[in-house]
């Protein structure tokens, strides 16, 4: 086993993994620790939801979880470096799709220049105008 | 994030917000002063009047359905192309640049329309992202029959002029 890094978001955790081929084995209490994702009878899991797994012997083998799989089961684009041992969970375009069709504005939060926290939500009820910049 | 969570490829990009918090003009190219319009064509006084006159409640927004009509939904590949960023902006954070560049290539691959991605990275590959390979990539896009921003049809500022 050697040390694999998952990008979730802003968070990157080690987990404890192996090789075969290109395709990467997570040790499933490193997948709960650092994803918060386990699977059990059938069903991939965390805090708030379950999804259900149409094939279970195909995410996991010798007791240890497929990060493809993984990615799959749960929708999510995935980047995988092999070579430097690291991947990116990234988001799930049916999702973002989702969200956009339903013409809500996705909330988000982002510091400003002094570091302050400021959030889409805190400005409800009142009109926006969101403009994404960059100084380049 | 924003351009995660919004489907943004280009800046500059706005969106209007209404106070219910739904998407009631989306992903439009617009500018707050005519510095660049002799590259962009863009008038920022279009937008700024459409835009004061739905703050101050003269005109409306969007339509709903104008709204789902022009609302850009990322597809797989972008999604792809954006972990591909993702996982090369970490790599670039811990100074494996070299990696780093073969995962924001991938995603300018897989996303040849995305600009954050594409000239987004460039600071960090070391290109001047106002300089000759930017302007080599714009040309080659442009000259394709692509175009660099694509502003929506500008209903408000017909509806206020």
């Amino acid at each position: 086993m050697e040390a694999f890094t998952i990008i979730d978001g802003d968070k990157a955790a080690a987990v404890n993994a192996r090789r075969d081929g290109d395709h990467v084995w997570l040790d499933p209490a490193g997948v709960k620790d650092a994803l918060g994702w386990e699977i059990h009878d059938g069903l991939l899991c965390n805090d708030s939801m379950c999804i259900p797994l149409d094939n279970e012997a195909s995410l996991v083998r010798d007791g240890a979880i497929g990060l493809a799989g993984l990615a799959a089961a749960m929708d999510r684009a995935l980047a995988v470096d092999l070579d430097e041992r690291a991947a990116f969970l990234g988001g799930s375009a049916r999702e973002r799709s989702q969200a956009l069709a339903a013409q809500q504005a996705p909330d988000f939060a982002l510091p400003d220049l002094a570091g302050r926290t400021h959030t889409l939500g805190e400005h409800r009820g009142k009109k926006v105008l969101l403009v994404a910049w960059a100084s380049w | 994030m924003l351009a995660d969570l919004y489907n943004v490829v280009n800046v500059p990009t706005i969106f209007w917000i209404d106070e219910r918090g739904r998407i009631v003009r989306p992903n439009d190219v617009a500018f707050g002063t005519d510095t660049f319009k002799h590259i962009t064509g863009l008038e920022s006084a279009r937008h700024l009047t459409a835009l004061r006159a739905w703050v101050r409640g003269e005109t409306p927004a969007l339509s709903a359905e104008d709204v789902k009509r022009h609302q850009p939904l990322p597809t797989a590949a972008d999604q792809q192309a954006r972990a591909e960023f993702g996982l090369g902006q970490w790599l670039w954070a811990q100074g494996r640049t070299a990696a780093a560049e073969r995962h924001f290539v991938r995603g300018g691959e897989l996303a040849p329309h995305d600009f954050t991605i594409r000239r987004g990275t460039m600071p960090m590959r070391n290109i001047d992202p106002m300089g000759p390979q930017f302007r080599e990539m714009l040309q080659a896009w442009v000259g394709g029959g692509q175009p660099y921003y694509r502003p929506l049809p500008d209903t408000a500022a017909k509806q206020t002029s």
